[in-house]
């Protein structure tokens, strides 16, 4: 198992893996204490299949990048490509599912109506919406419980029908916002295990925000650490482990390897400062 | 169960206890029956005037529902279509509130002037009444019952303008809704009878009480405000009821009070 | 302050909305008086400009209603009972007094129920239940009654104004008494703190914002009250009296005027108490 750093080297087969495309991307917002650069000359290629994860602590901007990826924020400059579309267009094609932080519900829809809620918009006959729901139910280990409604679920439950929500259009990209941040550890060990087992199964990209090291390091391929004031990348990591990982890897001295180097990207760029 | 017997107790002893306290005080004291009749002579009155008090609450009673329906149906559908001016909302917002808390029931005599001395008149009055804080209320709702997490889900569906509002905005807008339709009952009462008031056909609650006040038959009058005091109850626990049904899902019914 | 400009607009929308529904409604009435005075040729210019000078129009212009409140309030002396400065100040006057005895029993009775868990299970369903009902319905009754008692002229329709008050102020005197986080009422448990000192250093001031919303509630219901009980027993004068009569005599831009005069009341105070909320509360730290 290597620690690299990517190399910056681009093919025309490299090009064409690039899900998502960012080269010197910023993005100010005017704030009534005046401006704030969020993002700061941003360089990122995200290559297909691979889970990535951004950690750093608040004000880094890792939220902001998701979102501008997502095209529910606008740069201010630089370019932004996601499957070869521009952000906006991209949306309108519906390429990705979206997990906030929070598992946002709709509490008068049953779980199965609200994995739905994205068929219906998109349009797709019934009987296929009945039948990617009964999967999604399936992907996420909640079959059976379609007919509750989302106040009936635990916080963990609601989160994995958000995720199965996210999926149930099968987009190429899932786009998740600190999904795991308001749950338990024991139940955020057992959700991050499913998350790999699915990120297995389902062969998505995976771009995952978080400000946890363990889980950072535990869930990705790689890890793209961001430092505030100007929000900006610090260090890029690849972690080397393989697809099927169990829990214990997090005791094994390679994973403490990266998450000290992680650690090391985050002092530097003086997260741990007041 | 145990607990609802519980909770209902103090309240009926208490207006037992009023009740009682009632009618031994009127007859130990000898008050006048034109002052304060007993609550047996307002009970003897009820059943013996039926038909007279059954045909002023239809009469009243036409002009509250047809005034509430489109008093409350218009503030609705005006709040849906200035929701995609935002210039328009801040506008109207702030009159909207402002009219609420005018003497709006001044309006009576205008309406009797426009649409005659019959319930339609009575309808007119209501209908300004309720449609203002339908308005605020729909309003606000549209805008903020919708959380911005949700509303961004709907972005990245690529959701239209009409998808996101009848799929997300509008049942979230369900309480606050509701909210004016429980607050109407009452106006829509308070319009009606006030307005009969001011000039009506010789039938009407609001009607027998200015006039049985004149003959000094009190037990007609306590008689008529127990039918408006019912209907009013009654009026607002059926919204209440079906509020229940329809925004079953809202976090307020899942708290309890201690 | 955003709103200024939207809210001006809407505002000078609504006048060109109104004129033009007045010339719409008085035209025919105007025509009919037109054939009767032998008026058979005149351009529709004339017709609109006629609609909009009626005496007795379906509807009056804005300009129509501004001159008689001009002419009632300016031009006429403030005691002439033709004037409306007169009868606005009866009509204030009830307010006043009947708003001040029901916020003072509203509070009272929420203090009350606050300190009495007995009061409060055994009343509060009561006085939530009567939110339901057309309370004003008992109006004309409460004033007759004082009558009786030979309690004539201001007090009944003052009593009147209080009773509608009350109620308002009461439920929301209770809430605000009750919106302090249980984590804050847990904290003053720690300190064995009395109810008294409870009452007194978390509840009063936690209530401040509900105290304000209340009072404005409270006092438009007075005024509510207070007009509505002139309409009962209109010899004693007052807006709701300036209502009626405009209302038996057709004097409809006398209806209008005095209907802008009870507006304008209710605004006022409504404002006043506002204003008065925003600065307390200021004070006090609750902005937002």
């Amino acid at each position: 198992m290597t620690l690299t750093q990517t190399p910056h080297a681009e093919t025309t087969i490299e090009a064409l893996h690039h899900v998502i495309e960012i080269s010197d991307l910023s993005l100010r917002f005017e704030t009534r204490d005046g401006p704030v650069q969020a993002l700061s000359n941003i360089d990122l290629k995200v290559e297909r299949g691979e889970f990535l994860s951004f950690i750093g602590p608040s004000g880094c901007g890792k939220t902001t990048l998701l979102r501008a990826i997502a095209d529910l924020e606008t740069p201010t400059s630089g370019a932004l490509k996601v499957n070869g579309m521009s952000a906006h267009e991209a949306r309108a094609n519906r390429a990705y599912g979206y997990v906030f932080q929070a598992p946002a519900l709709y509490p008068w829809r049953t779980v199965a109506d609200n994995i739905a809620l994205p068929l219906e918009i998109m349009g797709y006959p019934k009987f296929e919406r009945d039948q990617r729901v009964a999967e999604g139910l399936e992907l996420v280990n909640l079959a059976g419980f379609g007919k509750k409604y989302p106040w009936q679920l635990s916080g963990g439950m609601q989160q994995r029908a958000s995720i199965a929500r996210a999926l149930s259009f099968d987009p190429e990209l899932l786009l998740m916002d600190e999904p795991f941040g308001a749950l338990d550890e024991i139940v955020r060990d057992m959700l991050n295990q499913q998350l790999l087992r699915l990120w297995d199964k389902t062969r998505k990209t995976v771009l995952f925000v978080t400000h946890s090291i363990p889980e950072a390091v535990f869930l990705s391929t790689r890890i793209v650490v961001m430092s505030p004031r100007p929000g900006r990348i610090q260090d890029i990591i690849e972690t080397g482990f393989p697809r099927q990982r169990p829990l214990d890897i997090r005791e094994t001295p390679e994973f403490l390897e990266v998450a000290n180097r992680v650690r090391h990207g985050l002092r530097a760029g003086h997260s741990y400062d007041d | 169960m145990n607990a609802r017997v519980a909770d209902l107790a103090p309240p009926l002893l208490f207006g037992l206890a009023v009740l009682a306290l009632w009618e031994v005080g009127v007859r130990l004291l000898g008050v006048p029956a034109i002052i304060l009749p007993a609550p047996s002579a307002i009970a003897l009155r009820f059943a013996s005037s039926t038909p007279t008090l059954a045909a002023d609450f239809l009469q009243t009673i036409r002009g509250v529902l047809a005034g509430y329906a489109i008093g409350s149906g218009g503030g609705l559908l005006v709040a849906i279509l200035i929701d995609r001016s935002p210039f328009l909302q801040r506008g109207l917002l702030p009159l909207g509130n402002f009219v609420s808390a005018l003497p709006i029931v001044g309006v009576a005599p205008i309406m009797v002037m426009w649409f005659g001395f019959d319930w339609q008149s009575k309808a007119a009055v209501v209908v300004v009444m309720t449609f203002f804080p339908m308005l605020v209320n729909a309003t606000v709702g549209l805008a903020g019952g919708a959380g911005s997490m949700e509303r961004d889900l709907m972005k990245t569906y690529a959701a239209d303008y009409s998808q996101t509002l009848r799929l997300l905005r509008l049942p979230a807008a369900g309480p606050f809704v509701f909210n004016a339709l429980k607050i109407n009952t009452t106006l829509a009462m308070i319009g009606a009878i006030v307005a009969e008031f001011f000039g009506t056909p010789t039938v009407g609650m609001g009607f027998r009480i200015s006039t049985e006040v004149g003959h000094l038959s009190i037990d007609m009058v306590w008689a008529t405000i127990v039918v408006a005091a019912l209907t009013g109850s009654a009026f607002y626990a059926l919204v209440t009821f079906i509020e229940r049904r329809v925004t079953f899902w809202h976090a307020s019914y899942r708290i309890r009070e201690n | 302050m955003k709103n200024v400009l939207p809210v001006t607009i809407v505002l000078v929308a609504l006048f060109a909305l109104w004129y033009a529904a007045a010339a719409l409604m008085n035209a025919s009435l105007q025509e009919d008086m037109f054939a009767n005075a032998g008026h058979t040729d005149y351009t529709t210019a004339e017709l609109v400009a006629a609609s909009l000078e009626m005496e007795r129009p379906k509807l009056p212009a804005p300009h129509q209603i501004a001159a008689e409140l001009y002419k009632l309030t300016i031009e006429t002396a403030p005691t002439s009972k033709r004037g409306l400065v007169y009868h606005a100040a009866i009509t204030l006057e009830e307010t006043l007094i009947g708003f001040l005895f029901g916020a003072a029993f509203g509070i009272g009775l929420a203090v009350a129920i606050q300190s009495a868990p007995v009061l409060n299970r055994s009343m509060m369903p009561w006085i939530v239940a009567s939110q339901t009902v057309p309370i004003i319905a008992l109006a004309p009754m409460i004033v007759v009654i004082l009558n009786q008692f030979d309690i004539t002229g201001l007090a009944p329709k003052a009593v009147i104004a209080a009773y509608l008050s009350f109620f308002p102020i009461t439920v929301g005197m209770v809430k605000g008494f009750r919106s302090p986080d249980p984590l804050q009422l847990d904290l003053m448990r720690t300190y064995s703190a009395t109810r008294r000192q409870t009452f007194a250093k978390l509840r009063a001031p936690a209530s401040a914002p509900y105290f304000f919303a209340s009072m404005q509630i409270g006092a438009a219901a007075a005024l509510v009250g207070a007009v509505v009980a002139e309409v009962t027993k209109s010899e004693d004068g007052g807006l709701g009296a300036r209502l009626l009569a405009g209302s038996y005599y057709g004097q409809t831009v006398q209806i209008w005027a005095a209907l802008f005069a009870a507006t304008a009341l209710s605004a006022a105070l409504v404002g006043l108490i506002a204003l008065a909320g925003r600065i307390v509360l200021h004070r006090m730290a609750f902005t937002r």
